[in-house]
């Protein structure tokens, strides 16, 4: 059978439209919810119902929807740590090691403890967690940044292998030395070191009882506005964009590739950590070894999605937040990983549309 | 027409282009006959590119009627266009540096297989060689080429794929004199048998030597279609490209130079592969002087420019007034007020995807009023932009538009533009007008010996003796790494020159 019409890619020569990215992507999500629908069908599963469960368990309401939002929240910071080294082609996927990282440092106040936590103040303790946070991932971002500057590493496998070495780092202490009775944990913090959440506010407000949203996604909108502020508005910013896109212009207008290779790894390495201490500080209140479900990793699909665009970010974080959340209470929980993978693989494959135009064509009759 | 003559190998006809903001063809017409070879001239921007773009499956006309040997044709994509015997070989290459000769020609194609029995190809490729007379090792690795060998290889690699009707866009632009000589007679041995060639170009004098016809572009509108090169003058050419007379004359004021700018003493340095490129070499520029630098194409020149802006290291010391920079960052040069114009505006002058804003602010984003303590301001960095594009003539929808949208001349432009804006106390510029239309040339030319007038120390290295001749105050001629000697630009003797330029040392020198 021949078929009247045939579909021909037309090499876009104009730009697309400033709307088209966000619109291909809205649909690339849509398209991967009507395949896993499918694909539940086919299974034996009932899509709709599935599917109304999803929004149900993740946007239905005020509680499950600050489940997401808490979810979503490292997810930001990470998602940010990923788009800022991307911009500059660095292609760091360390950021799990750097958030595990910043848990540990972030820690170290409460565990050394290195203020007496009975006396200060909430205000200065938790200040001091933000600051050791950022200094461990940032630290983590450092190694890989200057084995690269210096000796030409490649970034991608020591940024890697950090994540193991960070991993294991933790797991000495919590088995050992701060070991809570043996568990693979550390003894909960005091209170003074959690970050402060909605429900504390249940008293005044009935209807922030059990709302666990804390100030780290407060956090994640400040470091994305900040970010966007740095790559669009600064100095640092353009040279950011000028080595990524061309190196070798980069050195011949006298930018310094090396030190800028090294301090954007560390930003990168800082935002990872700071995701690790709002985990700690505001959602796990101690270091235990399962702190991330792979955020790290996540975070650089989000980056990904995003365009790497900082407010895109936060967007893509609650989608992704929204997926966790859905595979906790979807059973089997694989199929929000199926989700994942298929929203990812159908975002990709609609980058086709940006740079293709898609035409149906009537094929001639033949007489 | 007779029915026996052949069809002709491309007919172009009403083929319509536009780009957001520019319309690159407007009805134009072009045919190829079998066997000869078509000039195609224009001013920057005027849309040549474009046009065999279009012929070669890169972009779609919105209208217009293609044939290829009589037949109609409608490209989605450049394979179905080679799959017709159109190839094309571009202004900016297309190879994989990193990937051999032979490598780079099989790339792309269903063969072979599996096993990379390369030796066997190599043979095939030799004889294409040698039946078109266009040497290079088949083995070698392109980034270890030159630009004229790797032209070449992008030659080989259309007619490997069976292309009889070849499109070279601005082949001659990065060529050095004998180098175009030797693709000139490629060039005739290939419509010697058979072929047909699209041969863009802005010099009058290759038209001549080679085309049999050519076809004018202006702003997109074809202003002489396929006529003969026969009796054609350089003032009636550049009417036809410009649409008014260009006078080719530049003249150079008479006046004395101060002090020393650039002082350059016993330099070594070493190319990209490790061997020795310049030879304990000496020389110095003075404030409004232009010193030319005359020689083959690579003799040094690349590396003198590299190592006096940083961009290499070398032995030897360089003086900027009087302070030592050789073997800094690039940085200090620039600080130092030394503008450069590199050779390679695609690799190293220009960022593709960044705005024609974002690549005129290069040199001065930190700088008052485009640069605030931490951040730009790019309205004011916009304005800078939109000045530099009217007062170079840039054509480009607006300054928004991202360099590599920009056409060869334009984006050169770009890059000049900036340079002579940081008023630099010395200015490396390495061909600075390569690749510009007549009138471009002539404008670039101006604003050079303006730089001179305003006291600027100028190294200028450049194939074109003409060129030198017309700017330098001295002229230096290398020869592998060494300067051979260095005459008076006003009373030289060309054929002395050249004999220089093959290693003959002047005895005063
Ligand atoms: N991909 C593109 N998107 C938008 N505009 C483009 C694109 N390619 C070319 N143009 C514009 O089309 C016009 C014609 O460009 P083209 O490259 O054909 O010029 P050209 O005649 O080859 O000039 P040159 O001698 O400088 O190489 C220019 O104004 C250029 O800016
Ligand atoms: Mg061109």
């Amino acid at each position: 059978m021949n078929l009247p019409y045939t579909v021909i890619f037309e090499k876009r020569t104009a730009d697309y439209p400033k709307w088209l990215p966000a619109v291909t992507s809205l649909v690339s999500v849509l398209v991967a919810f009507i395949i896993s629908g499918i694909v539940l069908k086919i299974i034996g599963g009932d899509p709709l119902r599935v599917l109304k469960f999803f929004f149900t368990a993740t946007f239905g309401s005020w509680p499950v929807f600050s489940d997401t939002m808490v979810k979503a929240t490292p997810l930001i910071m990470v998602g940010l740590a990923c788009a800022v080294a991307f911009k500059m082609k660095l292609w760091n996927i360390g950021a799990e090691g750097q958030f595990y990282m910043g848990a540990f440092f972030s820690s170290l106040v409460v565990l050394v403890p290195m203020v007496n936590l009975e006396t200060t103040p909430k205000f200065i303790v938790i200040t001091l967690m933000i600051i050791m946070g950022m200094i461990g991932g940032a630290i983590w971002g450092f190694i890989p940044g200057y084995l690269k500057a210096k000796y030409q590493v490649n970034e991608i496998i020591i940024t890697l292998m950090l994540n193991y070495v960070a991993l294991y780092w933790n797991n000495f202490w919590i088995f050992d030395k701060w070991s809570d009775a043996g568990f693979q944990m550390t003894p909960q913090f005091e209170k003074i070191a959690w970050l402060p959440r909605l429900s504390d506010l249940a008293k005044e407000y009935r209807q922030f009882s059990g709302i666990t949203l804390h100030l780290g996604v407060v956090f994640g909108i400040i470091a994305a506005i900040i970010i966007w502020w740095i790559l669009e508005r600064s100095h640092w910013g353009y040279e950011i964009k000028l080595i990524g896109d061309n190196p070798q212009a980069a050195r011949y207008a006298g930018l310094n590739i090396t030190r800028n290779l090294v301090l954007v790894m560390m930003l990168s390495g800082a935002l990872a950590g700071l995701a690790g201490m709002s985990e700690i500080s505001g959602v796990v209140h101690r270091l235990q070894e399962k702190i991330s479900p792979g955020y790290g990793f996540t975070g650089i699909i989000v980056a990904w999605l995003a365009k790497l665009s900082p407010f895109a970010v936060i967007i893509v974080s609650i989608l992704f937040g929204a997926l966790i959340v859905a595979g906790r209470e979807i059973q089997p929980s694989g199929l929000s990983n199926l989700l994942q993978g298929i929203i990812l693989f159908m975002v990709i494959s609609s980058d086709v549309l940006l740079r293709y135009k898609i035409r149906l064509v009537r094929l001639e009759q033949e007489a | 027409m007779t029915s026996s003559s052949p069809p002709n190998a491309v007919e172009m006809k009403d083929i319509v282009i536009r780009f957001p903001g520019v319309l690159a063809n407007d009805h134009v017409n072009l045919t190829l006959k079998q066997g000869e070879i078509h000039a195609l001239l224009g001013e920057n921007g005027a849309g040549k590119s474009t046009l065999m773009n279009a012929l070669a499956g890169l972009y779609k006309p919105v209208s217009g009627v293609m044939k290829v040997h009589g037949e109609d044709v409608n490209f989605n994509s450049p394979k179905e266009a080679i799959s017709k015997g159109i190839g094309m070989v571009h202004q900016h290459f297309m190879l994989v540096p990193t990937q051999t000769v032979t490598e780079n020609i099989l790339l792309g194609l269903g063969e072979p297989k599996f096993f990379m029995d390369l030796a066997k190809y190599d043979q095939k490729i030799r004889d294409l060689q040698d039946q078109f007379g266009l040497r290079v090792d088949p083995s070698a690795l392109v980034w270890q080429l030159s630009v004229g060998e790797q032209q070449r290889v992008e030659i080989l690699k259309t007619l490997y794929r069976g292309a009889d009707i070849l499109i070279m866009d601005e082949p001659t632009a990065v060529l050095a004199p004998q180098e175009i000589d030797e693709l000139m007679n490629t060039m005739r041995s290939m419509t010697e048998q058979g072929k047909s060639i699209i041969f863009i170009s802005h010099k009058l004098n290759e038209v001549t030597a080679v085309a049999d016809r050519l076809t004018v572009l202006r702003k997109g509108v074809a202003t002489a279609e396929g006529i003969g090169v026969e009796g054609l003058t350089g003032e009636k050419l550049a009417e036809l490209m410009v649409g008014r007379k260009v006078i080719f004359s530049v003249e150079k004021k008479a006046q004395e130079p101060g002090a020393v700018v650039l002082d350059v003493r016993d330099v070594s340095a070493e190319n990209n592969k490790g061997v020795p490129a310049l030879n304990k070499l000496s020389l110095n520029v003075r404030e409004g002087e232009i010193l030319g630098i005359a020689g083959v194409a690579g003799n040094g020149q690349s590396e003198l420019a590299e190592v006096i802006t940083g961009m290499r290291t070398c032995e030897g010391s360089i003086f900027i007034n009087g302070e030592d920079v050789a073997n800094c960052e690039p940085s200090k040069a620039i600080e130092r007020g030394v503008a450069h114009v590199p050779e390679d505006r695609t690799g190293v002058g220009s960022a593709p995807n960044m705005t024609i804003t974002e690549n005129t602010i290069m040199k001065n984003y930190r700088d008052n009023p485009i640069g605030n303590k931490w951040s730009i301001n790019f309205t004011e960095a916009r304005s800078h932009a939109r000045g530099l594009k009217d007062a170079y003539d840039i054509l480009a929808p607006s300054v928004r538009t991202m360099a590599r949208k920009l056409s060869g001349g334009n984006l050169q432009k770009v890059i000049l533009a900036r340079e002579i804006t940081t008023n630099p106390k010395l200015m490396v510029a390495m061909q600075p007008t390569r690749g510009l239309d007549v009138g471009a040339i002539e404008s670039i030319q101006r604003l050079l010996l303006a730089q001179r007038e305003e006291g600027t120390a100028i190294l200028l290295i450049s194939e074109e003796l003409d060129e030198l001749l017309t700017l330098s105050d001295r002229i230096a001629v290398l020869h592998e790494g060494e300067v051979m000697g260095i005459l008076d630009a006003e009373n030289a003797d060309v054929k002395e020159i050249g004999l220089m330029m093959t290693g003959m040392k002047r005895s005063d020198a």
